[in-house]
């Protein structure tokens, strides 16, 4: 089950481009024309030192903020003026930097938030829970469950995720995201304050998804020995402007990469 | 029922028949997958077993071949069992936390050529030592994730081959009247499955069982028990141990009962609540950890709450086990206990997961007396048991009414038991092993010339119960100078079941009495020191102080009052001790890494105490070195005091064990 608009695109081809973007929050120069592409089926890193404008550019490619200039392009379709919610519809989930969750609600709930959008059933419907609403929850119940298994979560199933630690809290987000059976996934520091055993973990997951549901992702690390190890190919950013674009390997060998990580004299 | 089972089924695929002719409607199996309690009942695991054992013969495998079986409790895994079984082959379960190479050394040694393994997890593990495994050809799976991409050649999922048997079933008469023939022509004396001990002293070895056997043990105990197909077990332990193999698989074929499988190890705790068992194991780490886990809670309570459990836990301690035991209670007390279950017990056995339990066991180690009359009391079933593996299994059982926290009680029924003059349990039983698995020496070494077998635990049977208890490795049980046996865990673990003791380490060993060193629990005396208003410094303070030398000479009076009760322990009272100025810590070395005590080694470190104990000075002066926690090492000297103890009088005349 995919996501329905737009035409089928084959793994390898571009799934999204961007073209030229800029972005400027008053005089504040964000992101200054950068482009590069997401191909379908691949694992794209974003990474750049802090300030770099890495999470500017996730929110750009998830409708969140308006670039001034360029253009995106997804799934062949260059979009205009677009809000999150048309890139959820669109069949682009994301988690946060910040786990962005509902404390009180169990792990399961969370999870089975990210199915809303699939929900055809109006509120009212849901509120009666028979007839073809309790059809539709039980099938979209099913589905969160072999996310739940997936992610090996079933023994949290049932614990308000405030109750969590960190790293299930998470898992969970990650489970949220997958809920929306996106085409692309842009996950925004997926290890930030994580232990090794848990960004082992979460890189697992990470490589699985992108393995068993064919999931695109894109995401943004700080940790270069997890970027370098999970992606196919890397965007590196500083001051907004994208300074070297290549496999992990070319890119650590980049001269500019080098300097903007470890400085360089003036 | 056992007569019925004995005289009918004499292997287990027979065994499967007979389930499906009679509970054919019944749930043989549950598992949690999805959330979701999935059931199969015995017809439909009868008609899976059969398919799967035809796609294990397509497969290559053949009557007499081992195959491996490694993983959790998943039904597949026991389907896999159940088919090797039907094949003829035997099969070989292996403990799904082993890593590479004990894997590794179980599967060559075992000669498998198949392995039927959970997951990927598994299937890498044994990749990874491939090379070590040339006699390997086929591995089975249960969960595709994360698979798909392997090399298929010497790897399928389980499903496909139990479909290939299907079809094969369904399409080729021959394949039917093949496998009819199959299970025919099992016999009672061919081997069954081989358990590999965990090996905590030197490699494991491969106990080798039969199906007549495990049958006949499985009968004795199904029938000791009253366990019918009505039971429930939660099979949540680990597949390759042999309590799991004989409570849940022996058992549950025997007498029909469902055996359900939880949804992942971590969720156990919430699958039993769920399902609730009517017969359940737990070794006395996990209850200790459970009521532990109570205990907090209830600290956080409201004021009420928390007056209340208390208050009704005292009732229960005070009538509970005498009600269990169907002994006289006052009315009073039998009244306060039913509102004490209305309002404390049974909600609290609810969300245990024990409401429905009939029958518990706990064995394994020693189990404190505290804890074990605790889930007695709140009307628990729990006894005790002591087995091995070579006797798959039970050896001794404690009978409904008769329950004592420290004995494991009598000999099952149709087992015998032998002590021998040092002490050392033999027994002989009927499901008692045919051998190591290709080690014909070592079979030797634990077997006697009439057919006893060897446990290497000593033991000796209580005078006024009749039971048998158990009280050390027969290998660590010293003798006193004037011949008395001398068991150091025995005392020590008597001593440790006070909460204000930490270790303890016993010396008598060619000495003319038993003398120890203590260790006190630095929470449980710091917060009695706190309520008493005993001012302290340090650990070292607190341990030498006046005080704190009563409160211990009080346990060990009755740990001696206690001995004393015991003919042949009457002699292996305390009569001096001291209190040590440190903690044991094994990054001293005293203690090894799974926590305990390495008495040679403290014996050395500590001689200068030793000595003391053992030539009347009152105190010693002792100088240690030891090792902060950033690895920096300093010295720790003191002066320890040294208490004399009287002895009771030991019950009876003083017969000597020797």
């Amino acid at each position: 089950m995919r996501a329905p608009s737009g035409p089928e695109i084959a793994v390898g081809d571009v799934l999204l481009s961007v073209e030229n973007v800029s972005l400027s929050f008053g005089g504040v120069k964000a992101v200054t024309d950068v482009s590069f592409d997401i191909r379908k089926g691949e694992i794209r890193a974003i990474i750049g030192p802090n300030g770099a404008g890495k999470t500017s550019m996730l929110n750009v490619i998830n409708g969140f903020y308006h670039p001034q200039q360029g253009r995106i392009t997804f799934k062949g379709k260059a979009r205009g003026h677009m809000r999150p919610y048309d890139a959820a519809y669109g069949g682009i989930a994301r988690t946060f930097q910040n786990v962005a969750l509902f404390r009180g609600m169990t792990a399961l709930d969370n999870v089975m938030t990210g199915r809303s959008l699939k929900m055809r059933r109006g509120f009212l419907w849901q509120l009666l829970r028979h007839g073809p609403a309790l059809a539709e929850e039980v099938e979209h119940r099913h589905r969160v469950e072999e996310i739940i298994d997936f992610l090996k979560i079933q023994d949290i199933r049932r614990v308000p995720v405030g109750r969590l630690p960190y790293g299930l809290q998470k898992r969970v987000e990650l489970g949220r995201a997958l809920a929306m059976e996106p085409e692309l996934l842009l996950l925004d520091e997926p290890m930030a304050g994580m232990n090794i055993e848990e960004k082992e973990d979460m890189s697992r997951f990470i490589l699985d998804v992108n393995d068993y549901y064919g999931t695109t992702i894109a995401l943004i690390e700080h940790d270069m020995g997890v970027v370098m190890d999970l992606s196919d190919r890397v965007v590196v950013l500083d001051h907004g402007i994208k300074i070297a674009d290549g496999t992990p390997d070319d890119v650590k060998k980049d001269q500019a990469v080098i300097d903007a990580y470890l400085g360089v004299a003036h | 029922m056992a007569s019925y089972a004995t005289a009918v089924a004499d292997t287990f695929p027979k065994l499967l028949i007979r389930n499906a002719k009679l509970y054919g409607s019944r749930p043989a199996m549950r598992h949690k997958d999805l959330g979701i309690w999935q059931t199969w009942t015995w017809g439909q695991v009868l008609d899976i077993v059969r398919a799967y054992a035809v796609g294990l013969h397509r497969l290559g495998l053949k009557r007499g071949d081992t195959i491996a079986v490694v993983g959790a409790n998943r039904p597949k895994l026991y389907w896999s069992v159940m088919a090797a079984q039907m094949v003829g082959a035997i099969p070989v379960p292996v403990y799904a936390d082993a890593v590479a190479d004990e894997l590794a050394f179980v599967l060559d040694h075992a000669d498998v050529r198949f392995a039927a393994v959970e997951d990927q997890e598994q299937v890498d593990k044994i990749l990874s030592v491939s090379q070590k495994l040339p006699k390997l050809e086929q591995m089975i799976y249960d969960e595709r994730r994360g698979l798909r991409d392997y090399d298929h050649a010497r790897l399928r999922p389980i499903d496909d081959v139990v479909a290939e048997g299907r079809k094969a079933l369904a399409e080729d008469a021959s394949a039917v009247a093949w496998l009819d023939a199959q299970i025919v022509s099992g016999k009672g004396s061919d081997p069954s499955i081989i358990l590999y001990t965990s090996g905590t002293t030197g490699a494991s070895k491969g106990v080798l069982l039969t199906h007549e056997r495990s049958i006949l043990a499985g009968s004795d105990t199904v029938a000791f028990d009253k366990l019918t197909e009505k039971d429930v077990a939660l099979a949540y332990l680990p597949l390759a141990w042999v309590g799991d193999h004989y409570l849940n698989y022996v058992q549950g074929m025997i007498a029909g009962f469902c055996i359900a499988c939880p949804e992942n190890t971590d969720t156990a705790m919430q699958d039993l609540r769920e399902i609730g068992p009517s017969f359940y194991f737990a070794p006395p780490r996990t209850l200790e950890m459970l009521l532990t886990r109570v205990t907090i809670r209830m600290e956080d309570a409201g004021f009420l709450k928390r007056k209340l459990f208390h208050y009704f836990v005292g009732i229960a301690r005070r009538y509970g086990e005498r009600i269990l035991n169907k002994q006289p209670v006052p009315l009073s007390g039998r009244l306060l206990y039913r509102l004490g279950d209305f309002l404390v017990y049974a909600p609290l056995k609810n969300v245990l997961g024990f409401s429905r339990v009939r029958v518990a066991y706990t064995a394994g180690e020693a189990i404190g007396p505290e804890l074990f009359g605790f889930y007695r009391s709140i009307g628990l079933n729990l006894k005790q048991l002591y087995g091995q593996t070579e006797a798959f299994l039970y050896v001794t059982a404690q009978p409904d009414g008769e329950i004592y926290s420290d004995t494991v009680g009598p000999a099952i029924p149709n087992v015998d038991i032998r002590i021998t003059d040092n002490g050392e349990v033999l027994f002989k039983s009927p499901g008692m092993f045919t051998g190591y698995f290709k080690d014909e020496a070592k079979t030797a070494e634990v077997m006697t010339e009439d057919g006893y077998v060897k446990t290497g635990d000593a033991g000796f049977f209580d005078e006024k119960t009749g039971h048998l208890k158990i009280i050390d490795r027969a290998k660590d049980v010293g003798k006193l100078n004037d011949g008395t046996m001398f068991p150091p865990k025995y005392i020590e673990n008597k001593l440790k079941f006070y909460p204000n003791i930490r270790e303890v380490v016993a010396y008598g060993d060619k000495r003319d009495f038993v003398a120890v060193m203590i260790n006190i629990d630095l929470a449980a005396v710091g917060s009695w020191a706190e309520r008493n208003n005993v001012v302290y410094g340090s650990y070292q303070e607190l341990a030498g102080h006046p005080l704190v030398y009563d409160i211990i000479e009080k346990h060990v009076a009755e740990v001696n009052r206690s001995l004393a009760a015991d003919k042949v322990m009457g002699g292996a009272q305390i009569r001096r001790f001291l209190i040590l100025h440190k903690e044991l810590d094994a990054d001293d070395g005293e203690l090894t890494r799974t926590q305990k005590v390495r008495r040679g080694f403290i014996a050395d470190r500590y001689a200068s105490l030793v000595t003391a104990l053992y030539d009347g000075s009152s105190e010693a002066d002792i100088a240690t070195e030891v090792t902060f926690e950033d690895g920096r090492k300093g010295t720790i000297s003191a002066r320890v005091k040294i208490r004399d103890m009287k002895t009771e009088p030991a019950a009876g005349a003083l017969e000597k064990a020797a």
